[in-house]
C-alpha cells in the first residue's frame, strides 16, 4: 500500500474525528493509564469529576494494559501521528519518555499555556527531582508514587520465635531471622521478594547511599556506567543466594509474583510495594510492616526512592487542547484530591498539603503503616544515590538483571559473576540505545 | 478432465480479490515493512533514523543470545511437534476402536483447540505454578524439586507441554479422518493374512496415513515456531534466564520491552526466511517420500 493511501485514509480518519468534536462541543483529552481495579476506579471518577465541574473540555480515560503495553501503546500511536493528549508512564519509562525530546511537551511549558505555573515547592522533593531535567524543567505531572517496605507474618515469627513487635531492621537482622524461620519449621521459606530490580538495587542503592550507575544514577545525564558490582551489591546478593541453596530464601518470580508466596504462607517475611498493602489486608493475614532493611554503616538509611507512574503530555496538540490540560493537572494538584487519591488508592501523596492533610485527618493512627513508605522517601534530603534511578533503557537493564539473578539463584553461578555479568551487558545495551 | 469455462471475465477476479487484498494488508505490507526497518536504527519514538544497511543482521548473528535463542527454538519446536503428534495418533488409533460414544469422545478431544494460546499458557501456570500451583504442590511433595521460576530445564518441559497439549486437538481431528480414509478391507486382508495389531498398524495404517503426518508436520512446526508466543508470554516470559526465548519471543522483547526496533524487525526477516526455508524443505524433499495412495 502507498503511503499516500496511507497518508489518505488517515486524513479522512482525523477529519471525521474533527467533525465529532466539533459537535460535542467540548474539546476531548484523552488519557491513557494503566490502572487495574481499585485504582482504575479512581481514575474514572477523577476524569468524571472534572468534566462535571467544567463544560470545555472533557477527558476521557482509556485503559491500555500494563504499563509497559501502555508505553508501548502510546509510542505507536505517536509514531502513527496519533497520540493521546496525556499517557501515564511508569517511573521505569521515565528515561524513554525523556530521551524523546520533539515527542514530550514539559508539564511546566503546558501548565504556563493554561496560566498556571508548576510550584515545585508544593510537591515531595525527591519526586520532583526524579520527574525533571537536569537543568531543573519540570517534564511530566506526577501521579501515583510508591515505596518498597517489610512485610512479616506475626504468627510465623511467634512460632520461630522471634519478636513478634519488632520486625528485623537489617538485611542481616533478616537473613537471621529468615534461618530461624526455616530451620524451626514455623515456615517452609524464610524470605521472598518481589521485584529483586527494583527493591534489591534500584531502592538498596538509595537506602544505603551508594552508587547504582554514574552520573547521578542517570539523573545528570544520559551517558553513564553501571555500578552495581560494587562490594555492598555483591555481599548482598551472595547472600540471597546462600539463604536461596539453604531453602530460606524462594524465588517468586520477576515483578510481584513473590507476594502470593507471602500470602499463602509459605513465606514469614516479604519486601513488596506500598501499593501492594491491599491483598494483604484482604487476605486476612496477620502481618506487620516495618521499614525496608539496609546494611549498617555511616549515615544509613538514606531515603527509599518514587516508584509509580507520572503523566506525560505529548506534543503536536493545539493550544486550546494544551489549555485543557492544564486545566486538568491544576484540577489534580489541589490538595483535597491529592489527600484521596493517597487515602483510595494506597499510592503516596505527591504533594507536603496532601500528606499534610491526611495526617491531621488521623487517617495514619488508623492505619498503620501506611505512613511508613513516606517517612522512607522523606527520611533525609536526597543524594546523588538516592534521587532515584533513570536510565535511557531501564526496562531493558533491569530484564538483563533477572536472567542473571536468575541464573544464580539457580546455582549457576555466584553473586559477583551475576552481577558482573549484569554491569556489562547492561552497559553495552546503554550504549547500544544511545545508538554510540 | 474437462475445461471449465467461465463465460464472465471478470467476476473470478471479484471473487478472488478479497483474498488478494487479505493477503496484500496483513502479510506483503507488514512484511516490507520488516524489511524496511530491519535496515534502519532509530530511536523508539522514530524521531531520528538512520540508514545501516545490514548492520542489525551482523549484529544478531554475533549475538550469542540470538543463537542460544536459535537453539532453544529448535529444541522447542521438535520436542512440541513430537509430543503432540505422537500423543495426537495414540489417542486416534484408540478412538478409532471405540465403538460405543464415539462422537462423544471425539467432541471432547477437540475442546482444548478451542482454548486461546494465552488462556491455555494460564492454565498450565496455574497448575504448575511453584507458588500456587496444585501439581506443582503434589510433585514437590512427592520430592520432586519443581521450580520453574529457576529451573530452565523443568521452565521447558512446562511450555513444551502446554503447547504441545492445545495442538494435540487439531492433530488429532486430522488423524481420525486420515484413520477413516484407510479402506477396511485392506485391514481385514492382513488380519486374515494374521498380521498382528503393531504389524497392521505399521505396514498399512501409517504409510497410509503419510499425506496427513507430513501435513500436520508442516503445520505443528510453523505452529511451535510463530503461534506459541501467547503460551510463552504469559507462562514463562521467556525465562529463566532465557532458558524458553524463543526467537518469535525474542522478536517481540527487544521490539516492544527494550524498544530496538531495527534489530526486531531484522529479526523478524529471519524468522519470515527461515520458515519459508523450512516450508519450501518439506514440501521439496520430504513430499517426495511421502505416499499419497
Amino acid at each position: 500500500m502507498s503511503t499516500k493511501m496511507i497518508a489518505a485514509s488517515a486524513a479522512v480518519a482525523s477529519l471525521s474525528m474533527l467533525w465529532a468534536s466539533s459537535a460535542l462541543a467540548a474539546t476531548e483529552l484523552q488519557w491513557w493509564h494503566a490502572m487495574t481495579g481499585a485504582n482504575n476506579e479512581v481514575v474514572d471518577a477523577l476524569a468524571k469529576e472534572f468534566n462535571e465541574k467544567q463544560s470545555e473540555y472533557k477527558i476521557v480515560p482509556v485503559f491500555k494494559g500494563t504499563y509497559p503495553e501502555a508505553l508501548n501503546a502510546g509510542i505507536a500511536a505517536f509514531r502513527a501521528k496519533q497520540p493521546p493528549a496525556i499517557i501515564q508512564v511508569f517511573d521505569v519509562g521515565t528515561g524513554v519518555m525523556m530521551g524523546a525530546e520533539g515527542a514530550i511537551v514539559p508539564v511546566a511549558e503546558v501548565l504556563e499555556k493554561g496560566g498556571y505555573t508548576f510550584d515545585k515547592s508544593k510537591y515531595l522533593s525527591g519526586i520532583v527531582a526524579y520527574y525533571s531535567k537536569p537543568d531543573g524543567t519540570m517534564l511530566s505531572f506526577p501521579y501515583n508514587s510508591s515505596s518498597p517496605i517489610l512485610y512479616y507474618n506475626k504468627d510465623v515469627f511467634e512460632k520461630a520465635g522471634l519478636d513478634v513487635n519488632n520486625p528485623p531492621k537489617t538485611w542481616p537482622e533478616v537473613w537471621d531471622a529468615a534461618r530461624k524461620i526455616k530451620t524451626s519449621g514455623a515456615a517452609p521459606c524464610g524470605y521472598t521478594s518481589t521485584w529483586l530490580t527494583w527493591i534489591q538495587t534500584e531502592n538498596f542503592a538509595a537506602w544505603n547511599n551508594v552508587s547504582y550507575a554514574t552520573n547521578e544514577n542517570g539523573l545528570g545525564a544520559t551517558d553513564v556506567e553501571l555500578k552495581f558490582n560494587a562490594p555492598l551489591f555483591v555481599e548482598h546478593f551472595q547472600s540471597i543466594a546462600d539463604l536461596a541453596k539453604e531453602g530460606a530464601f524462594r524465588y517468586g518470580g520477576r515483578t510481584s509474583e513473590a507476594k502470593q508466596l507471602f500470602l499463602s504462607g509459605e513465606c514469614g517475611i516479604l519486601t513488596e510495594s506500598s501499593g501492594g498493602l491491599g491483598d494483604i489486608v484482604k487476605s486476612g493475614l496477620n502481618y506487620g510492616i516495618g521499614q525496608l532493611p539496609y546494611h549498617e554503616g555511616e549515615g544509613r538509611p538514606q531515603n527509599t526512592t518514587p516508584g509509580g507512574a507520572s503523566l506525560w503530555v505529548f506534543g503536536g496538540k493545539s493550544d486550546e487542547e494544551y489549555k485543557g490540560i492544564a486545566e486538568f493537572f491544576n484540577f489534580l494538584s489541589q490538595t483535597e484530591i491529592q489527600s484521596r487519591l493517597h487515602q483510595v488508592s494506597g499510592y503516596l501523596p505527591v504533594t507536603m498539603e496532601a500528606y499534610k492533610a491526611t495526617k491531621e485527618s488521623g487517617f495514619y493512627e488508623k492505619n498503620p503503616g501506611r505512613e511508613t513508605p513516606i517517612q522512607q522517601m522523606l527520611n533525609k534530603e536526597p543524594t546523588e544515590n538516592s534521587k532515584g534511578v533513570r536510565l535511557i533503557n531501564l526496562p531493558q537493564v533491569r530484564d538483563i538483571m533477572n536472567e542473571e539473578f536468575e541464573a544464580m539463584l539457580a546455582g549457576q553461578q555466584d553473586a559477583k559473576a551475576a552481577l558482573d555479568k549484569a554491569v556489562e551487558r547492561g552497559n553495552s545495551a546503554i550504549q547500544q540505545a544511545l545508538g554510540n | 478432465m474437462q475445461n471449465v469455462v467461465f463465460p464472465n471475465k471478470i467476476l473470478p477476479y471479484l471473487l478472488v480479490a478479497p483474498q488478494i487484498v487479505l493477503t496484500l494488508v496483513f502479510f506483503f505490507w507488514p512484511a516490507s515493512q520488516a524489511l524496511y526497518q530491519s535496515a534502519m536504527r532509530e530511536d523508539p519514538f522514530g524521531l531520528r533514523s538512520t540508514f545501516v544497511g545490514f548492520a542489525n543482521f551482523s549484529a544478531i548473528f554475533s549475538d550469542p543470545n540470538y543463537l542460544h535463542s536459535l537453539q532453544v527454538t529448535v529444541v522447542f519446536s521438535i520436542l512440541t511437534a513430537a509430543l503432540a503428534m505422537g500423543t495426537a495418533l495414540l489417542l486416534a488409533t484408540a478412538a478409532d476402536l471405540v465403538v460405543r460414544g464415539r462422537s462423544f469422545y471425539r467432541t471432547f478431544m477437540i475442546i482444548p483447540y478451542a482454548v486461546a494460546p494465552a488462556v491455555a499458557g494460564m492454565l498450565w501456570l496455574f497448575m504448575f505454578n511453584p507458588a500456587m500451583g496444585t501439581f506443582a504442590y503434589l510433585l514437590r511433595r512427592n520430592g520432586v524439586m519443581w521450580d520453574p521460576l529457576l529451573d530452565g530445564n523443568q521452565a521447558m518441559i512446562l511450555v513444551v507441554g502446554a503447547a504441545a497439549w492445545k495442538q494435540i486437538s487439531y492433530n488429532f481431528l486430522f488423524f481420525v479422518a486420515g484413520l477413516q480414509a484407510i479402506p477396511k478391507s485392506l485391514l481385514e486382508a492382513a488380519a486374515i493374512d494374521g498380521a498382528r495389531g503393531s504389524r497392521r498398524f505399521w505396514t498399512i495404517v501409517f504409510p497410509l496415513l503419510a499425506p496427513t503426518t507430513f501435513f500436520l508436520l508442516v503445520v505443528n512446526t510453523v505452529y511451535a515456531f510463530f503461534d506459541t508466543f501467547g503460551i510463552i508470554h504469559a507462562v514463562t516470559g521467556g525465562g529463566p534466564a532465557r532458558a524458553t526465548e524463543t526467537l518469535v519471543y525474542k522478536v517481540y522483547n527487544d521490539g516492544f520491552v527494550n524498544l530496538n526496533l531495527g534489530s526486531s524487525a531484522a529479526q523478524s526477516v529471519v524468522l519470515m526466511v527461515i520458515v519459508i526455508a523450512l516450508t519450501a524443505f518439506q514440501f521439496r524433499f520430504v513430499e517426495k517420500k511421502v505416499h499419497y495412495g
